[in-house]
């Protein structure tokens, strides 16, 4: 199923927010019972819903779970609740409706209100009114999908995230360039925060969604950045002789795991951020230790390593160092990520001369579960909420990001016009009408 | 001396080659490399003005920061035979991995992956 996600019948005020995005193609729904809800264009004045309706419907087919009735085959547009007849969603089989309105203040600002209403049982489930500026209207409507599907499925949505992704052009050749871009989760509003002549690569998220880490090698040597994505204030955090790179943030954003060489080889250091102390965790001559990541507690890392011949994943307690191996399947594992449960973790894997994202549940020994299968897949990332993950891949010989569900059945990609596409990270929850922040 | 002011090859009588390649996932010198290698060391040796920079790549399959270490590896293997060698370590200015990132051919096949798995000595 292809779905553009700009329709030609929004408003120029969804539009005008569009430079440079990302396409989001759905190729595999995954789900045989996707659960049937409605989102009917939202009710205006001026007779346009601004695309509200088409973002939140598009944000819930992503997920593979909702099948959303495309508006021709509506009977009616009810704005309110009293304006709904349940029989008429009933016959077309749709278990949820979600009905709205938006309002345009005399200072330009808008409001919109919503009810999200169980068909069956003929009751509202949840009811929102939010009050926005113009350009924040594709955020009010990713809002209105974590919602929507919090309420239905009991799990966070995480549609109001944000991805960071490196752009390059002409790699390979002298007049190559690479950007860091920002974009919404589905690929939108994409905006650059960095651009170079020289590789980047290894971004990641501070927990607070504001500052983002980074390797650049402008000035032709790896050092580690530390931006705002507000301000654009940029700050380098490493630049030790030898290797920089793998920058991660520990879950309370204040230390920052990152791999160096300036020892004589590539091992795990974790920096004080507020102190800017450096502690060495690895400690293995002649091996390869890169490519840390937290685990949800902050005690400790997991993290590649070539010490047992081939890289593999491994953990470390940083309270007492002890070191222990969690991958045994294949002889390449490496860039793990552990789920926010932090009892399941993905993961590149090779087979047969390919790479793949793989999951494994590090609680239960049932083995692994290969969830991409194109060759040259890489750096998964998951989203919040812990049900997807975003990864890079390649298709006819070039960079593309795509994602997959957890469980290996929801994929979509999101293709660029121009350039590779690659080294995908997933926000933390942003959402900035969230009822909660 | 070609352009650079390095020497010619004894064996090919043409510039001596300042790429070596190397197995995938492996730092381990070739041996066909270390004849070249050797005559770049007996260069050095006399020419005590002189330095170079080793750079080390990987080719695009794996990820990319274990390649920036792997490629690490490999500017350090061809470092550290020059300097068993009798090359000064002052004489070699700079170490620098870029690991997957600055490929020759950007291909995605074994010709390509061979020829991008290397380490370069760059006189200065």
């Amino acid at each position: 199923m292809r779905v553009p996600l700009w329709g030609a019948c929004l408003a120029a005020s969804l539009i005008a927010a569009r430079v440079f995005a990302l396409e989001t193609i759905i190729i595999n729904q995954g789900y045989d019972n996707p659960t049937k809800i409605a989102v009917v264009p939202f009710e205006t004045l001026d007779s346009t819903d601004a695309g509200i309706a088409d973002v939140v419907s598009f944000d819930l087919a992503r997920s593979g779970q909702f099948d959303p009735l495309p508006r021709e085959n509506m009977l009616s547009f009810p704005a309110r609740i009293e304006d709904v007849f349940f029989r008429d969603w009933r016959i077309l089989g749709i278990e949820y409706v979600v009905v709205g309105r938006l309002r345009s203040q005399p200072n330009g600002d808008f409001s919109v209100a919503y009810h999200l209403l169980d068909v069956f049982n003929e009751r509202e489930l949840t009811t929102r009114r939010i009050d926005a500026q113009p350009p924040q209207l594709r955020d009010v409507a990713h809002s209105i999908a974590d919602d929507v599907y919090e309420h239905i499925t009991g799990i966070p949505g995480a549609f109001s995230t944000k991805i960071l992704y490196v752009l390059a052009k002409n790699a390979g050749t002298s007049y190559a360039t690479y950007e860091l871009k920002l974009a919404d989760s589905d690929g939108a509003r994409a905006r650059t925060l960095f651009e170079s002549d020289e590789p980047l690569l290894s971004s990641s998220w501070a927990p607070d969604g504001r500052r983002v880490a980074y390797v650049s090698f402008e000035g032709r040597r790896p050092a580690i950045i530390i931006q705002d994505i507000v301000t654009g204030a940029r700050s380098r955090v490493a630049e030790y002789r030898g290797l920089n790179s793998a920058p991660v943030f520990s879950p309370d954003g204040n230390r920052l795991a990152l791999v160096l060489s300036r020892d004589g080889n590539a091992e795990i250091y974790v920096k004080d951020l507020l102190t800017d102390e450096l502690r060495r965790i690895t400690r293995y001559p002649s091996a390869i230790d890169t490519e840390p990541s937290w685990t949800a507690d902050g005690t400790g890392l997991i993290f590649t390593s070539d010490r047992g011949g081939r890289p593999q994943i491994y953990r470390i307690d940083l309270t007492n160092s002890m070191v222990e191996r969690l991958t045994f399947e294949g002889d390449y594992n490496a860039r793990a990520r552990l789920l926010p449960d932090g009892k399941n973790l993905v993961y590149v894997h090779r087979r047969k001369g390919t790479y793949h994202i793989a999951w494994q549940n590090l609680e239960r020994d049932e083995g692994i579960r290969v969830l991409t299968a194109t060759p040259l897949d890489e750096s998964p990332s998951i989203a919040p909420n812990g049900t997807m993950l975003i990864y890079a891949t390649q298709v006819g010989g070039r960079g593309i990001l795509a994602v997959v569900s957890i469980d290996g059945r929801v994929k979509y990609r999101l293709p660029s016009a121009e350039g590779d596409v690659r080294e995908p990270a997933w926000s933390p929850y942003m959402d900035a009408f969230s009822p909660g922040t | 001396m070609d352009d650079e002011g390095v020497p010619y090859d004894e064996d090919t009588g043409r510039p001596l080659s300042r790429v070596v390649h190397f197995d995938f996932d492996k730092a381990v010198l070739r041996p066909a490399d270390i004849r070249v290698l050797e005559q770049h060391a007996a260069f050095l040796s006399t020419a005590r003005d002189r330095s170079i920079a080793v750079e080390g790549h990987c080719d695009e399959r794996g990820t990319r920061d274990y390649n920036l270490a792997l490629g690490e590896k490999r500017a350090n293997a061809v470092a550290e035979f020059l300097t068993a060698a009798g090359v000064r370590r002052s004489q070699i200015a700079d170490v620098v991995s870029y690991g997957e990132e600055q490929p020759v051919d950007v291909g995605s096949n074994e010709d390509a992956w061979a020829k991008n798995r290397r380490a370069v000595l760059v006189y200065q």
